[in-house]
C-alpha cells in the first residue's frame, strides 16, 4: 500500500462525506427536536435545517456554504510506516476537495488579510496526533464554520468555586452567544489540564456522538444537566425562541494544577460535521460514520 | 402570524404590513452583500457615485455563497446566510441611501437597524442559518456578479430568486425585534437557571 495516496483519497471522501451529510446521531437528535419543539418559529427553523440536509445528501452539496476550517484528527497505529507522509497527503486532498466537492476557499493569511484559495496555508489544515497500538491509521476530519467558533470560550476560573463555577461559566457563555453560533448546538465543555488543554479536550469532545453519554455516571448526569439548564434559556434555534438551544453536551478533563481552574466551552452548530475512516495494513479502508459511496 | 410571498420590487407599504413572527418567501432580484460590499457602497455614495445596481425595493442578502463556473455561467452551489451583527455598523446608512425593503441574514440586527428599519420601512428576515442548499434551489439564476475583486465571498451576487424562504420577520418596520425579545426572555430565566443549577450570585 502506498500511505500517502491511500490517506489522500481517503481524506477526499471524508471532506466531501462531512459536509454532505451529517452522522447519524445529529441527524436523529434534529428530528427528536422538529417533534418536540413548542414554538412556532423554532419548529420553522428546524423544518429549514431538516429539509436542508436532505437536499445536501440527495444532491451531494455542501449543506453549509461555510464548509469550515479543515481540522484532522488521526490516530496512528503504532506500527504503521511512513507516517511521515501523512500530513502532506492531507494537505493535498485538502485542496483537491476545495476544488472537487467544493469547499468554500477558507484560509486567510491573517498577517497580508490574502485567501489562499485552497483551505490550506501555515498550520492549515491543522493535524491533531494520537498514537495508538496497532497497525492502522484512523483519520477523522472535522470541518467546523466560522460563526460557532467565534463564540468558543476560556475562562481561568476560581477553583474555590469548583464545578459550580464551571456550570455557571457554560451557561453564561451560551446565553452571551445567544444566535451567533446557528443554535440548536452541541457544547463540548471541559476542565482542567491547562488554557490550551482545556480548549483542546472540549474540541476533541465534540467528536463523540451525543447519542452516546459519557461512560462515567457522574459526568453523564453532568452532561444531562447542562443540557437541560442550555435548554431552559429559550434561546431556541437559530435563536428565535424555543426549547432547543442545544442538541447534546459532551463534557471531558484533565487534572488541573492546584491554583487554576481551565474552563473551555467549545460551540458546534447544528451543521455538526464530522467523518471517519480507518485505513488498515492492506489498505482497505472502512469508512466508521457513513455510509461510503 | 401570516405566511407572505412577496415580489421585487417590494414597497414600503409591503413591508409595513409585517409583523415580527410572519414567514416571507421572496421571488425577484435579491442581492448578496457582506462587510467589503457594504462598506465600498457607502463610500461611492459618499463619493456621489451610483451602485453597479439600484437596492430600491430589492432584497439584500448578507451571504458569501460557493459559486461555480459553468462556461461563462455562474451556478451557485451553496448560499446560506452569514451572522449580520458585523453588518450592523453599514446597515442604517444602507436602508436609508439605497431604500433596500428587506434584509436577510442570520442572527438579527440591533438597535440601529431596527430604528432604520422603522423611520424608513424595512424588515429583516431571518433565514435558516447554514441551510444552504435550501437558497440555492429557490436562486434560479445568477444575473450578474460585480465587485468581484473582493473575492467570492465578498462580491455583490445579483440574483434571481423563485420563492426564496421560509424567512421569519425578526426585525419589523414597527421597532419590533425578535431576537431581542428572546434575548430579555432569556435573560429573565437565567435567575431560575442559576438557582437549579445551584450556583449563588
Amino acid at each position: 500500500m502506498d500511505l500517502g495516496e491511500t490517506v489522500e483519497k481517503t481524506a477526499i471522501n471524508l471532506l466531501r462525506l462531512a459536509v454532505t451529510e451529517l452522522p447519524k446521531d445529529v441527524k436523529d437528535a434534529l428530528r427528536k427536536a422538529q417533534r418536540e419543539e413548542t414554538s412556532e418559529a423554532g419548529r420553522t427553523q428546524l423544518k429549514a435545517i431538516l429539509d436542508n440536509v436532505e437536499l445536501a445528501e440527495k444532491t451531494r452539496t455542501p449543506m453549509c456554504q461555510d464548509t469550515g476550517t479543515v481540522i484532522f484528527y488521526i490516530k496512528a497505529g503504532a506500527e504503521v510506516k511512513r507516517l511521515d507522509e501523512v500530513e502532506n497527503a492531507l494537505r493535498i486532498a485538502t485542496r483537491k476537495a476545495t476544488v472537487e466537492v467544493p469547499l468554500r476557499p477558507n484560509a486567510v493569511d491573517p498577517l497580508k488579510q490574502k485567501n489562499t484559495g485552497d483551505n490550506t496555508g501555515r498550520n492549515i489544515p491543522w493535524v491533531n496526533w494520537e498514537i495508538v497500538p496497532g497497525s492502522n491509521l484512523e483519520i477523522t476530519v472535522l470541518p467546523k464554520g466560522g460563526g460557532s467558533e467565534n463564540v468558543c470560550t476560556i475562562g481561568m476560573l476560581v477553583p474555590g468555586e469548583g464545578i459550580k463555577g464551571l456550570k455557571k461559566f457554560v451557561i453564561d457563555a451560551l446565553m452571551k452567544a445567544g444566535s451567533k453560533p446557528c443554535p440548536p448546538n452541541i457544547l463540548g465543555v471541559a476542565i482542567g489540564g491547562g488554557a490550551d488543554i482545556a480548549m483542546k479536550l472540549a474540541k476533541k469532545a465534540l467528536l463523540r456522538p451525543i447519542d452516546q453519554p459519557h461512560p462515567d455516571p457522574e459526568i453523564a448526569e453532568l452532561e444531562r444537566e447542562l443540557m437541560e439548564a442550555a435548554n431552559s434559556t429559550g434561546i431556541g434555534p437559530m435563536g428565535l425562541g424555543g426549547k432547543f438551544t442545544v442538541l447534546g453536551v459532551n463534557f471531558d478533563y484533565a487534572v488541573r494544577h492546584p491554583a487554576s481552574y481551565p474552563a473551555a466551552v467549545a460551540f458546534n452548530c447544528w451543521a455538526a460535521r464530522r467523518a471517519t475512516a480507518r485505513i488498515y495494513q492492506d489498505g482497505h479502508v472502512e469508512y466508521l460514520t457513513h455510509r461510503a459511496r | 402570524m401570516g405566511t407572505y410571498k412577496l415580489t421585487t420590487p417590494i414597497t414600503e407599504e409591503d413591508v409595513r404590513k409585517l409583523r415580527v413572527n410572519d414567514v416571507v418567501y421572496i421571488t425577484g432580484t435579491i442581492v448578496t452583500a457582506r462587510d467589503q460590499a457594504h462598506k465600498r457602497a457607502l463610500q461611492l455614495h459618499q463619493e456621489g457615485k451610483q451602485l453597479p445596481i439600484s437596492l430600491d425595493g430589492l432584497a439584500v442578502f448578507h451571504c458569501g455563497p460557493i459559486v461555480r463556473k459553468e462556461g461563462d455561467k455562474w451556478i451557485i452551489v451553496a448560499a446560506g446566510p452569514t451572522t449580520s451583527t458585523r453588518m450592523d455598523i453599514f446597515e442604517d446608512e444602507f436602508i436609508k441611501n439605497f431604500k433596500a425593503r428587506v434584509i436577510i441574514g442570520k442572527g438579527g440586527m440591533g438597535k440601529r437597524t431596527t430604528d432604520a428599519m422603522q423611520k424608513y420601512g424595512g424588515v429583516y428576515g431571518a433565514f435558516t442559518g447554514g441551510a444552504a442548499v435550501l437558497a440555492a434551489k429557490a436562486i434560479k439564476n445568477v444575473k450578474a456578479v460585480e465587485w468581484f475583486d473582493l473575492g467570492m465571498p465578498e462580491a455583490l451576487w445579483i440574483l434571481e430568486a423563485q420563492e426564496f424562504g421560509p424567512l421569519t420577520v425578526a426585525i419589523d418596520s414597527h421597532g419590533n425585534n425578535l431576537f431581542e425579545e428572546v434575548r430579555r426572555k432569556a435573560e429573565e430565566n437565567r435567575a431560575a437557571i442559576y438557582r437549579k443549577l445551584g450556583i449563588q450570585i
